[in-house]
């Protein structure tokens, strides 16, 4: 009852807020007032329902609070959907193969003739997928709050265009190198301010990022400028000459490939001495070091690590565009791989690609509401981040197989 | 790393520490030999938080010397080094205030303690090399003795943050004894436990004193767990060392009575 008190209270509020935006319109060519009080009920109808909604969601978080506080020892915590089916290795195995059979035919599914529109939709997409899993190695695994990645992206995609535009090496002797520069300027970057937490480090990342667009724009004689530098060389088929929807077929394998394998490490480091050891610091930075963890050689690995991956899928970027800019690198971007990250959840593999996914796929084929674009996105940050703030899929820890037999006493294996 | 009783394991002398114009400790010496347990008291705020953080690293001290004779090597001067590198040289530490990874297991949370005396690299884990299959091997099963041992084994695979407070307690100290240290530095293991939950640490602590060969330095407050266990006493106050020897001689020395204004003592 307190509730359908409030909701009503919302929605008259609402019809009075909208009033003279929904309501009143003068036709300027017949110079008359409209009244449209139509308008006005369905405002105030749905402020009534929305508010209705949010009450009835927030008083449920708070009792579901209030249980697991009463109760703070539970003997299993709630398993999500996505946690059964983890667990449940033939079901998952099958399903990852689908979606692997699925990924490999797909630009046969969708692309006909010269209309490749699609598959180059897609690479753009799953660029951001590696550029998401990056960034969760620094940011979900390792807790080091990077605001500036993009500019590692950058570096890769300029290393590139310069080492093909001014000594001739090709896409594929420069993908590592690519990837290896953006490690250097990783560790360059990463010796000094490592020692800062948090909000500090976000800083400084983000004042890196500031400084590399700086330089690239203006350092017109290296970098072209603004302009940028044109004619990229796609990447290259064992020297046979492919049309553009090939070229973008075969981009679109090599940037799955860089998935695959960006999952393959990514899952191999989360549970292995390094991204144990990465996750400590995440948790407990004075913990982790009184245990034997050293933190400066290991958040340094898992920055170079991050920025790796950065410069190699840099690479692919540059040869796919034909054409970078400085503009292709800006803080939005930064922000838009770090929102993927906390989106999907932080730390969890699956759910970076889900959220990099939509977040780059949606906005591209809803050009529709291409304006409620920042509005949405807004929205959907601090719905995320009232309701669901562990992201949509929680970071799931792997189950050991151990001896329960040693020491006698126990039950609690697998 | 088994020490014969009896040998020397740290030496602390003339150490203070200063936070700006506030001496928290002033002047400390203590020294622990092979196999004991030695028991730091005092009011609150006396300093013995600070002592250990002076001791392990996490903070540099003002002046004084913190040695160390690990059994079987050498002797160190260890004032300024880095935490990590204190721990890897035998000495381990549970926290006043837990300090556990909530969102990992309890069994990765002493897996961690494990980190310092592997070598895997990053390389070694993305190939899987032989090396890294076997040191996660050792790891998983010295981490799951460990469970074993200070009894929670049944709850390896929760999230930690998740157990009772007794559990985090118990599950720091495996955390700690998983860096294979000669020397146990134990903060508070019983603040925040029932009396049945206190008794079972009172036994664990002198059970892995005994089947861990490590020695122990052990704060708390309460007077029952420390008289029980330790074999020596240091008590401090507001910074400085008052009194020290054996329970029976702490119990009766006037000093320390009237820091505790004669209530707690005679529990
Ligand atoms: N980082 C710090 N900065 C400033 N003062 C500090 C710091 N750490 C400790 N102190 C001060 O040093 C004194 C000793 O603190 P400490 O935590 O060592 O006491 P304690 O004996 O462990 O007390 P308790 O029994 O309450 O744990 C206190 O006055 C405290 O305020
Ligand atoms: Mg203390």
């Amino acid at each position: 009852m307190a509730h359908f008190k409030r909701s009503l209270g919302i929605g008259l509020w609402f019809m009075f807020l909208t009033l003279p935006l929904m309501v009143v319109r003068v036709n300027t060519i017949s110079r008359e007032v409209e009244w449209r009080w139509y308008n006005l009920a369905w405002a105030g109808l749905c402020a009534f329902v929305i508010a209705w909604f949010w009450q009835f969601s927030i008083e449920r978080r708070t009792a579901r609070r209030a249980q697991v506080a009463a109760n703070p020892h539970p003997a299993v915590e709630k398993l999500s959907l996505v946690q059964r089916l983890a667990d449940d290795p033939v079901l998952s195995r099958r399903l990852l193969a689908v979606a692997a059979v699925v990924a490999i035919i797909f630009p046969w599914l969708v692309s006909t003739g010269q209309n490749f529109y699609h598959v180059n939709v897609m690479v753009s997409a799953l660029i951001f997928v590696v550029l998401g899993l990056g960034l969760n190695i620094t940011v979900g695994l390792a807790g080091l709050l990077d605001l500036g990645y993009i500019a590692f992206f950058a570096v890769g995609a300029y290393t590139y265009a310069l080492l093909s535009k001014n000594f001739d090496l090709g896409f594929w002797t420069c993908l590592p190198l690519g990837g290896l520069m953006s490690m250097l300027f990783g560790v360059i970057l990463g010796f000094p301010i490592l020692r800062l937490r948090g909000d500090y480090l976000a800083i400084v990342t983000l004042g890196f990022a500031s400084i590399t667009k700086i330089v690239l724009e203006n350092w017109d004689t290296l970098f072209g400028g603004a302009a940028g530098i044109a004619n990229i060389p796609r990447p290259e088929f064992f020297g046979m000459a492919l049309d553009s929807r090939q070229k973008s077929v075969y981009t679109y394998y090599i940037v799955l490939a860089l998935v695959a394998v960006t999952i393959f490490v990514t899952n191999r480091l989360k549970n292995s001495r390094a991204g144990r050891a990465w996750m400590a610091l995440r948790e407990d930075e004075i913990a982790s070091v009184a245990m034997g963890v050293d933190m400066a050689r290991t958040k340094l690995s898992a920055y170079a690590l991050g920025a790796f991956w950065a410069g190699l899928v840099g690479v692919v970027f540059a040869a796919h565009n034909n054409f970078i800019n400085p503009d292709s690198f800006t803080f939005m971007d930064s922000a838009m791989i770090l929102a993927m990250v906390v989106l999907g959840g932080m730390g969890s593999i699956l759910g970076v690609i889900i959220a990099a996914l939509a977040l780059k796929l949606l906005p591209e084929y809803l050009r529709a509401f291409a304006e409620y674009r920042m509005l949405v996105f807004g929205a959907v940050m601090v719905l995320m981040m009232i309701f669901r703030p562990q992201g949509l899929i929680n970071n799931m820890r792997r189950k050991y197989e151990y001896d329960t037999a040693q020491g006698g006493k126990d039950n609690g294996g697998n | 790393m088994a020490a014969t009783k009896g040998e020397k394991l740290l030496e602390v002398s003339g150490l203070s520490m200063d936070f700006g114009g506030l001496r928290a400790i002033d002047n400390i010496g203590f020294e622990l030999f092979a196999g004991e347990i030695v028991a730091l008291i005092g009011p609150n705020g006396a300093g013995k938080t600070t002592v250990f953080n002076c001791i392990t690293g996490i903070y540099e001290p003002t002046m004084g010397d913190v040695t160390i004779h690990p059994p079987g090597g050498t002797c160190r001067r260890i004032n300024g080094m880095k935490p990590n590198s204190i721990t890897s040289l035998g000495m381990a530490r549970t926290f006043q205030n837990i300090r556990l990874f909530p969102a990992m297991t309890v069994l990765e949370n002493v897996m961690i303690g494990r980190h310092c005396r592997t070598g895997s690299t990053i390389i070694d884990a993305i190939l899987s090399s032989r090396r890294s299959r076997r040191e996660e091997k050792e790891t998983v099963d010295k981490s799951y003795r460990l469970l074993q041992k200070v009894g929670l084994a049944d709850v390896a695979d929760e999230f930690s943050r998740n157990l009772s407070y007794g559990a985090q307690r118990r599950l720091e100290i495996a955390r700690a004894l998983a860096t294979d240290p000669f020397l146990l530095l134990l903060d508070e293991p019983a603040a925040g436990m029932n009396p049945q939950e206190t008794h079972e640490l009172d036994e664990l602590i002198v059970r892995i004193r005994a089947e861990e060969q490590v020695a122990i330095l052990l704060i708390e407050h309460d007077m029952k767990l420390v008289m029980n266990i330790s074999d020596r006493i240091y008590v401090m106050e507001y910074g400085k060392e008052i009194a020290q020897g054996t329970p029976r001689e702490i119990k009766e020395n006037p000093k320390v009575i009237e820091a505790y204004l004669g209530e707690e003592v005679h529990a």
